[in-house]
């Protein structure tokens, strides 16, 4: 199908993409593979596309004292390439090739994602993991929002309709930090059926500040928290057992609630390998 | 609606183009019906066949899901452009002798993916090149005569001859 018609206005700055957004009914464009598809099917109808493309200094990865800064229109090529991301944040590393396919990481931007909020993207499950913060800015000014509490339901979080998602901010990895991915769909670089990023810390032969993300298998990316402590007590047959309680997958299109959730506890097995074996960066 | 019409100005395959379009036309429907370049297809139209492949500023991407408003100032090329300039004559030829296409729909956007592919890595592994082209399907060939097409020009253009 063809998009309903709309109007367009391309966007000078963060404060000009601020003040068109009063007007009704107006969606920003950043990358546009998920936006653009859902205007091709008619599933959203805005009646102003406001394109943030042309946002100068809005596409950086930067690394800071103590943390990384990923700008809200950097695409998910850039982050894939970027030895930064490598080096101090292992997990994005890990998680980039899954992210739809190259052509669509070309274009696709890290901030877009985590702003549309998928309950079966990779970003949205490793910010979770990673207890990154997201900028915004609204009418207000900028706040920081942390991700436990970004995500509040299907396809939606704490954005209110006149805001703009800046960048995020990750803790930089250190020696001791471990990172694990995994997911399955049915071609690579769909959707995940289910989908675990995962982060912890080494300490001597364990693991600490264990954090599971799962995807795919609720409204939102989920903590699985009984299996992560569980599994900083060294017990993976018991993490395993534990997302029994802290997961509870409903039926899609794409697996039932009962496959998803075995297959929840499979990827938790790969993870904690990688967990365990993570070489030091 | 005057804020629904825009004017662009955008180079195609070379050519400096110069058209009113509405906001909402996606640049595939702008190359193929504007333009009356057909080579790129629409399939899905939502991002998920790669029939619509085409090149924006030097990187392959989805014609359905880039608006032909955004585009104004970029550099697009399109398989025309691409096949004119003989940089993948190699891969077509490859593609007829493994008898890579039968309907020939998703071969434009397979020539554009495995064209990129083999400018970032020399010779990619097989899995490498089903992960690359994974964005891109095909009904007809069972993918196999696809991964040895491109496998083979990878090998030739490495100077390995072999196949």
């Amino acid at each position: 199908m063809k998009p309903a018609p709309f109007a367009y206005a391309k966007a000078r700055s963060v404060a000009h993409a601020i003040e068109l957004l009063r007007a009704e009914d107006a969606r920003l464009l950043a990358g546009g593979q998920s936006l653009i598809a859902t205007l091709n099917m008619r599933l959203s109808r805005p009646a102003l596309l406001i394109d943030l493309n042309a946002v100068p200094g809005l596409g950086a990865i930067s690394v800071k004292d103590g943390y990384v800064e990923i700008g809200a229109l950097a695409r998910h090529a850039q982050v894939e390439r970027s030895a930064e991301i490598r080096a101090h944040v292992p997990l994005i590393a890990l998680a980039m090739p899954h992210i739809g396919h190259p052509a669509i990481r070309n274009r696709g931007t890290f901030g877009g994602s985590i702003a549309f909020a998928d309950p079966a993207a990779e970003l949205p499950a490793c910010l979770l993991a990673l207890g990154g913060e997201i900028e915004i800015v609204g009418p207000q000014g900028a706040r920081m929002v942390k991700a436990d509490e970004f995500f509040k339901g299907l396809f939606e979080t704490a954005l209110t309709p006149h805001d703009v998602l800046t960048a995020v901010r990750i803790p930089r990895a250190s020696a001791e930090t471990r990172a694990g991915f995994a997911e399955f769909a049915r071609r690579h670089g769909d959707y995940a059926l289910v989908g675990l990023a995962a982060s912890a810390r080494a300490q001597g032969t364990r693991l600490a500040d264990v954090r599971l993300a799962y995807f795919g298998v609720d409204a939102t990316p989920v903590r699985a928290r009984n299996a992560e402590s569980a599994l900083c007590n060294g017990d993976l047959e018991g993490a395993i057992a534990a997302l029994r309680s802290d997961l509870n997958p409903a039926d899609d299109v794409q697996a039932d609630g009962k496959l998803k959730g075995h297959l929840a506890g499979v990827l938790l097995r790969r993870v904690a390998t990688q967990l365990a074996s993570n070489k030091p960066r | 609606m005057s804020d629904h019409l825009h004017e662009i100005a955008l180079e195609v395959n070379g050519e400096t183009v110069r058209e009113r379009v509405e906001a909402r036309t996606t640049l595939v429907d702008f190359v193929r019906e504007t333009l009356a370049l057909t080579g790129s297809h629409v399939g899905c139209e939502h991002g998920v066949c790669g029939a619509c492949t085409l090149i924006l500023n030097g990187v392959a991407v989805r014609g359905c899901l880039t608006l032909a408003v955004q585009c104004d100032g970029a550099r697009v090329e399109t398989i025309e452009g691409l096949s004119d300039s003989g940089r993948i004559s190699d891969l077509q030829q490859a593609f007829i002798e493994r008898n890579a296409l039968q309907c020939g729909f998703c071969t434009p956007g397979m020539l554009i993916s495995a064209q990129e592919l083999l400018s970032q890595q020399r010779v990619p592994t097989r899995e490498q090149i089903r992960a690359y082209l994974s964005g891109n399907y095909c009904r007809c060939t069972g993918y196999q005569a696809i991964v040895d097409a491109v496998e083979t020009v990878a090998q030739r253009r490495a100077g390995g001859g072999a196949a």
